[in-house]
């Protein structure tokens, strides 16, 4: 799905803020991605979702190497791919429903299709009610909801999430969590940027931790006892042969 | 006031730019000028049209009296004349104006003194011609037949009329040339203006997948919409100065200016210039918007 190889990320001539950045996602999968304000998740995930190239190193998304892919190639990937912006992005002329269903009409979907899938999204995160609401008339949890359905509404193949928890109190984050649960189990890769570590020990899963802008990557806590049981397991064979 | 697009809702929060405030209503403006200029030209042609066919085809022959010239009395030379012309391949009709014809034609420069019978009056023929005629040879015969006798063909006349009106019709298209220039400039201002004040949300949807034609799309129909709306403006306003003229001449009593009536078809031409406006403003405006966005990653 994604691989990263020695990557590195420059802003203009200031000096690296992502470094040898090497990983691997494979589908399927799900990741946080954690690490300290200002250790680079923001950038990681901008070049996640081909906000911008890097600078050094090997990008490959679905199969393709990013150095490769032309401009004109960009809108066709960059559908495949959701995004929840830390603050949102969401349009304030737009209502909810409008601003949901931006995706599916760049993609040309019929505008019949385009209200029943958008009203229903917004129905299955709890904002049934608020089709046509704007967003400055929401709150920050109803927003987010917002940001996640319009994320999501074309169901793509890689979900992105930048801090889905900041601006939200921990029962709502919790949701939200939940929420990318469900569409990880439904085949969605996801990898969720966040720092909240309370929320993250909830859920076991891999993490991609940056440390001033070098990654390390961080097995979930079943993997990391399967494989203690697997190296026990090989002791125990070596002192019986 | 701002004139608004008629479609709601546009990703792009394009009607609440300052560039919307003005667009419609210069597109008003440079429409109303631009009808103007297109009636104008369409009456100056109908005008010259009608002049150039009375005039073509008829020729006059005057026979000068010519007192204490060794000549033919005046009313024998002017047979002379009339059997020269009849004689002419090409001459359909020639026919010797009366006295009191000749009268009526002099009358507003003489007044009711060129009826007096002791002014010295030229003989008139009035000449249709149905063919070719040999002006040339034909001014030469009468000469010798008719001393006295001229022939005006009216090609001068002719030829200062179609000049006036190639140069009416010259001017308007340079006048429809700089409304389209200011067009383009305006729509590119416009639109130029737009992208930078939406920048945060083109790059958003060019995240989230949009083409650069979806974008473009989005200022594509915004200006449309305004040109379609300043142009109907522009365009009643110029139907409505046209009418005011129309009504202003009918009321003249000398009959020096044409009638400023369009023909039918002629208002269906000035119901292009807002559609060809709106044409221009969204080729205008895909161009600008496709050519700026090739600058974004």
């Amino acid at each position: 799905m994604i691989r990263f190889e020695n990557v590195g990320l420059r802003y203009g001539t200031e000096a690296e803020v992502l470094r040898d950045i090497s990983f691997t996602l494979q589908p399927g999968s799900f990741h946080f991605l954690t690490g300290a304000s200002g250790a680079g998740k923001s950038s990681l995930l901008k070049l996640m979702y081909l906000a911008h190239r890097p600078s050094r190193g090997l990008v490959t998304l679905f199969g393709r190497d990013m150095a490769m892919v032309t401009r004109r190639d960009l809108p066709e990937l960059r559908r495949q791919i959701g995004v929840v912006f830390q603050d949102f992005a969401l349009l304030d002329h737009l209502s909810a429903l409008d601003n949901v269903a931006l995706p599916l009409r760049m993609a040309g979907t019929p505008e019949a299709d385009v209200v029943a899938h958008c009203s229903e999204i917004l129905r299955w995160v709890g904002l049934g009610n608020h089709l046509h609401a704007k967003p400055s008339t929401l709150s920050g949890g109803q927003k987010q909801r917002v940001a996640i359905a319009r994320s999501v509404i074309n169901r793509p193949r890689l979900l992105l999430a930048d801090e889905p928890t900041g601006n939200v109190d921990d029962g709502i984050g919790m949701r939200l969590l939940y929420l990318f649960e469900e569409l990880y189990k439904l085949g969605t890769t996801v990898v969720i940027a966040t720092h909240n570590e309370a929320l993250i020990r909830r859920f076991d899963h891999p993490r991609l931790h940056l440390d001033n802008g070098r990654l390390m990557v961080v097995p979930s806590r079943g993997s990391r006892a399967n494989e203690g049981r697997a190296q026990d397991a090989r002791a125990n064979d070596a002192r019986w042969e | 006031m701002a004139l608004r697009p008629v479609r709601p809702r546009s990703d792009l929060p394009l009607a609440v730019d300052p560039s919307s405030r003005f667009l419609g209503w210069i597109t008003a403006l440079m429409a109303f000028l631009a009808a103007l200029a297109l009636a104008g030209a369409m009456l100056v042609s109908d005008m010259a049209q009608r002049w150039d066919n009375g005039l073509a085809g008829g020729l006059t022959v005057q026979v000068a009296p010519m007192p204490g010239a060794p000549v033919a009395p005046l009313d024998e030379r002017a047979e002379a004349a009339l059997t020269v012309l009849r004689s002419t391949p090409g001459i359909g009709s020639a026919t010797l104006l009366s006295g009191g014809e000749i009268a009526r034609l002099l009358e507003p420069w003489l007044g009711s003194g060129a009826s007096d019978p002791l002014l010295p009056m030229p003989r008139m023929i009035d000449v249709v011609a149905d063919g070719p005629v040999d002006i040339a040879g034909l001014r030469l015969r009468l000469t010798s037949a008719a001393p006295g006798a001229t022939l005006d063909d009216h090609a001068v006349w002719l030829a200062d009329l179609r000049s006036f009106a190639g140069a009416i019709r010259l001017a308007a298209v340079g006048v429809l040339l700089l409304i389209g220039a200011a067009a383009v400039m305006t729509v590119v201002f416009a639109v130029r203006t737009g992208l930078a004040i939406h920048r945060p949300v083109v790059e958003l949807l060019h995240l989230m997948g949009a083409t650069d034609c979806y974008v473009s799309r989005q200022f594509e129909r915004h200006v449309v919409s305004l040109s379609l709306r300043g142009g109907g403006i522009g365009l009643l306003l110029a139907g409505g100065t046209m009418y005011g003229l129309h009504r202003a001449s009918q009321g003249l009593r000398a009959s020096l200016l044409p009638d400023l009536a369009l023909e039918p078809w002629q208002w269906v031409v000035l119901l292009l210039v807002p559609a060809a406006l709106a044409l221009l403003a969204l080729a205008t405006a895909r161009w600008t918007v496709l050519r700026t966005l090739e600058s974004m990653p």
